[in-house]
Order: structure tokens, then sequence, then C-alpha cells
């Protein structure tokens, strides 16, 4: 990857965090967490990988993607605001009565949101379903999806994972933010689904597993080597909770909880702090 | 007289979904591993590259349904009103419900004439459950030329569709003239004296009850209610006010279906008695259909019973 690029993307990827923040602190509820961890994966998605149009958030032949783990919708809102699917003075109108940003994904609402999530399990189905419906009509599009380590516990994926195979969905991608934490502990103390790779595989889909989610070369060279399956992927990407605010990294308590005022000056002057060397 | 032409709804549903294949190919079909028995499988025969088994993973199925229509295409899902409604309902209800989107899901088996499977099987709780998600139309055709019309018009509404189609073969009641349009209730029989209000099966024996009563003196509206979300509520509201008394019939639980929607729309538009008939609040068994509606009061003779119950009741 071109050294430009990257600290293009990285800076994008600290304000994103920074948008995260924002709204998570603004609602006083919100999952910081995992949505700290999938901003790489996210952010490479909306700026490098997709075939869409701010301007044009309908249209038909867009690439598509499911935040499966609909609670990491901050992440998402930061990046389609990032984006230019909407104003970022939004973000910190989320979770409020009267703001678009609902506390989860509503594709009814928001412009950039392809699919309503929140209920673990059923995004992914929606994603292959939106697979399938490229291939049928011819539309042509590509799909991507984003699971959770720990919402794969719900038998809805495997399901989902069992048809995309049978069906030769190659038009679908799927992450799995594997930061090992979920709400009540490590996931290997809770339900473990581990190894994740090889049910993946054992279902037919090509994997692929990356050390460092959160760096966007093996982002992108993830990403390359899908294009060629003839099959859907999974991308097993090992992640940070928290990644970029220092007390919340790998900390489980950060899945669901919001920073009070002086965590959030904190966590935003770390990210300032972070963005001024990048930028350099 | 001619031979009454006996057709379960669910061949009103394969059939009609297969006419609808040829004129059109704006929609895909999936089925949960059913389609012989839920009779997607005639639209498979016709049309084998727009069909999709999604095996035997209805949750799935929901899903995979919500992201096709996500797209903008039209889909067609199908399953037993048991594993549709109810092993799948909170995917019915976040994935397709709460975004609003256009799929149709064709439900079969329902009600207690599901017959010799018993209880697992027979489900009589599918309208209570898809009564709750806002924005969920749900019609229980009471024939095969309903059927039909409403798979039609189904395609064709805006939001989710749940169809509610029954096993067992029943009188074709309508003929080529009937009109169907989603939302209107059908005043089958005029009548001051008591209104039966009856959906599915339920309606061919409003109309033999019709009979009956007329024969002791008494002058029944039958009306035919296939929408039962958005329920016609004018035509209950009129049937109220002009014949004071209502019965309910409907090949379900007494809890949260036809007869609940009609009383809360009039306990709250215009207080009339509503005596309901349906499944009391029990689990089905295994058994013939016919002997099992004999057994669970889902007949004419039944709905005699509760008419006269009905009129007792007037202010």
């Amino acid at each position: 990857m071109d050294a430009a690029v990257k600290k293009e993307l990285q800076i994008t990827a600290c304000k994103v965090r920074m948008g995260i923040i924002e709204g998570v602190h603004a609602a006083k509820s919100g999952h910081p967490g995992g949505s700290l961890s999938a901003t790489e994966i996210l952010t490479y998605l909306y700026f490098k990988q997709m075939n869409i149009d701010p301007e044009n958030p309908k249209m038909e032949n867009r690439d598509r993607f499911v935040l499966s783990k609909g609670h990491a919708a901050p992440v998402l809102y930061s990046v389609l605001a990032q984006r230019g699917f909407f104003s970022e003075d939004l973000l910190p109108t989320l979770r409020k009565p009267d703001s678009i940003l609902q506390g989860h994904p509503d594709m009814k609402h928001i412009p950039g949101v392809d699919m309503s999530t929140g209920s673990l399990g059923q995004g992914i189905s929606a994603a292959v379903g939106m697979a399938l419906s490229s291939k049928h009509f011819g539309t042509g599009f590509n799909v991507y999806a984003l699971l959770g380590d720990g919402e794969i516990e719900e038998g809805q994926v495997w399901e989902a994972a069992m048809f995309a195979a049978n069906k030769g969905l190659d038009n679908l991608t799927v992450f799995v933010d594997y930061n090992n934490l979920q709400i009540d502990g490590t996931i290997d103390e809770v339900n473990s689904a581990k190894p994740i790779d090889k049910k993946f595989e054992a279902f037919n889909w090509k994997t692929i597993v990356i050390d460092d989610g959160n760096d966007f070369e093996q982002i992108e060279a993830a990403l390359k080597e899908a294009e060629s399956a003839d099959k859907p992927v999974a991308i097993i990407a090992k992640t940070v909770k928290g990644k970029g605010v220092s007390y919340m990294e790998n900390q489980v308590g950060w899945h669901g909880s919001a920073p009070n005022d002086e965590l959030y000056e904190q966590a935003m002057a770390e990210l300032r702090t972070k963005l001024a060397e990048l930028e350099k | 007289m001619s031979e009454v032409k006996m057709v379960a709804t669910r061949a009103g549903f394969g059939a009609a979904l297969a006419e609808l294949g040829a004129k059109r190919d704006d929609f895909i079909v999936l089925d949960a591993d059913l389609a012989a028995a839920t009779q997607t499988g005639v639209f498979k025969k016709a049309f084998p590259d727009r069909f999709y088994d999604c095996g035997i993973a209805e949750q799935n199925m929901m899903g995979i349904a919500a992201g096709i229509a996500a797209t903008g295409k039209k889909v067609v899902c199908s399953s037993f009103a048991m594993f549709a409604a109810g092993r799948a309902y909170e995917q019915v209800r976040n994935s397709i419900g709460y975004p609003h989107l256009n799929v149709v899901i064709g439900a079969t088996h329902a009600g207690i004439s599901v017959g010799e499977d018993g209880a697992t099987h027979q489900c009589c709780e599918d309208i209570a459950l898809m009564r709750t998600i806002p924005g969920m139309t749900i019609i229980n055709p009471a024939d095969e030329t309903e059927a039909k019309l409403a798979v039609e018009a189904a395609l064709d509404q805006d939001g989710p569709v749940y169809m509610r189609f029954g096993r067992l073969a029943v009188p074709v009641i309508f003929g080529d003239d009937y009109k169907f349009e989603i939302g209107k209730g059908v005043e089958l029989k005029s009548g001051s004296d008591v209104t039966v209000i009856a959906t599915g099966l339920m309606v061919n024996e409003a109309l033999q009850a019709y009979e009956m009563l007329k024969n002791e003196g008494i002058n029944a509206r039958i009306i035919n209610i296939h929408t039962i979300k958005p329920l016609d509520k004018d035509i209950v509201i009129k049937a109220a006010k002009e014949t004071g008394a209502i019965v309910t019939a409907e090949e379900h639980s007494v809890i949260g279906g036809l007869g609940s929607a009609v009383s809360e729309v009039l306990s709250e538009e215009y207080p009339a008695p509503v005596v309901k008939l349906g499944v009391y609040d029990v689990f089905g068994h295994s058994g013939a259909a016919p002997k099992l509606l004999d057994e669970f009061g889902l007949r004419a003779v039944n709905i005699v019973e509760k008419a006269k119950k009905a009129i007792s009741m007037k202010k």
C-alpha cells in the first residue's frame, strides 16, 4: 500500500474514532468498544473498496454493506458521515428522540444504511439475500458484512453460512470482528465459537485470517485475496476492542457504556494528539 | 345442482404463483424444504431458475427474503404457519417488519385442520403474532378463488404481507366475478338480526349457518373478512350499529385473532356484544381434519349457537 494512501486512511480512521466518541458521549450510552475495533475495516470498505455514491445512496447497482453486529452503529454512522452521506453534525444526536441516528442501524431513515440490524445473527442472512438478489437479477454488485465474534454464537449465522456456500455466492465477503470480548467476558469464558476459521471452512467458505484487523495493509491484502475466490469469503480479523482509546483497549467493560465528561476529554485528547501526529 | 369443487387454499397459492410466474418475472420464490406441501413446488416445477430452497432453516429464509427485498426486488417465501410466524417471529419482526420490506410470506398448514400431524404443527396463534407487528398486512383467504386473487394483490402491496393458507380441501365458494381488494371486507349476505364475521374456512361454515338461522326465522348478516389487518373497521362498525350483535368465526385461537381484532374496534368505537367462535386456548391433537373441526366446535351449527347467544345479549 502506498504510504500516502495509508496515511490518508489512518487520518480518516482517527476522525471516525472521534465521531464514535462524540456520539456515544453525547448519548450517554451506546457501544464504543466494538465500534472502535471495527473502525479500520469499515473505513477501508467505504473509502477504498465499495462502489458507492454518497450523492446517490440508493443507487441500484451499489455495493452493499450490512452491519450484522448492529450495536456497532456508532462506527457505521461515523464512517458514513466522513464519507459524506450526511453531516458530521448529526453524530452527537445519536440515540436522541428527534434524531435519525437510532441506537441500531435503521435503513428507512439513515442515508447509506443498507439494512436495519441490531438483533444479532440476522444481518448476515440479509447480506446473503442481497448477494443472491445481485446474482439472480444480474445487478452484479458485491455484498460485504461485519459479524461480531460473540454474534456467531447465534445459530442463524450458520444457517446463513450453509446457504451462501450451497448457492455459490462468491460475491459475498464477511468480516468477523475477532476482538475476543463479548458482554459477559472473553468469548472463551462465555461460549467460544473457536476455531472460527475452521468452522467457516467446514461450511465450505474460503477463509482468510488476518493477525491485525486494525491494519489497513492487512485488510487490503485480504480483500485482494478474496476477489479470486469462487465461494463466499470469511475474513477473520483479529482486532483490539476499544482500539485507539487507551483506557478502553481490551476492556470488556467498554462494550456498552459511555465515557463520562472527564474520560471523554481524555479520549478526545488522545485522538487529537494522534491526528496531529498523522497530519504532521 | 353441480357438485361443489373442493380445493385447499394452499393449492390456490401454488397455482397462483405459477400463473403469475408466467405473466411476470419480477419475483422469486423461497421455501424451507416444504415445497411439495406448501405448493410452491408448482412454481418450482414451472420456473426452477426462479425458485430457491433454503433448507430447513426458516429464520435464515426470512432474513434472505428481507435481503432480497432490501435490494428492491420482490420475493415470496413459504413454510408452515407454525414455522413462518412462530419459529421465525423475531426475524419477521426485526428484519422484515421494522424496515417495512416488501416480503410476501405464504404460510400454509395453518389452524387445527392440519389434522393428523397434531398439535406441534397446528398453528392457531399465527394471526395473533403477526397482528402485533406494525405495518404487517394479514390475509386469510376463504377459498381457492380468493387465495389466487390475494396472492397477486399481495405481490403489489407496499410492505410485508402475511398470507394464511390451509391444508384441507374446502369448498370453492366464489366465482370468477368475485372482487377482491386488500383491506375491504365483503358482505356476502345482508341481514339485520345479527352479524357473523368470518374468515378463512369458517366463511363457508358461516354461509351454511345463514341458511340454518333463516330456517329459524333469524336474519343474519354474513361478512367475509379476508384481510385481518388492516381490518375493515367501517364494515364492522356498520354491522354493530345495524344488527346490534356480532359473532366472529375463525380457525384460530380466540386470543389475538379476528375475534380480538373486531372486539378491539368495537370496544373503542361502538360497544356491542361480540361472541367469539374459535379455538379456546387449548392445543389440538392428531385426527382427521373434519373430525377435529367437529370436536373443536368450528362448524355452522356452532355459529348458530353463538348467534343466538349474541342476540340474547342485545341491549
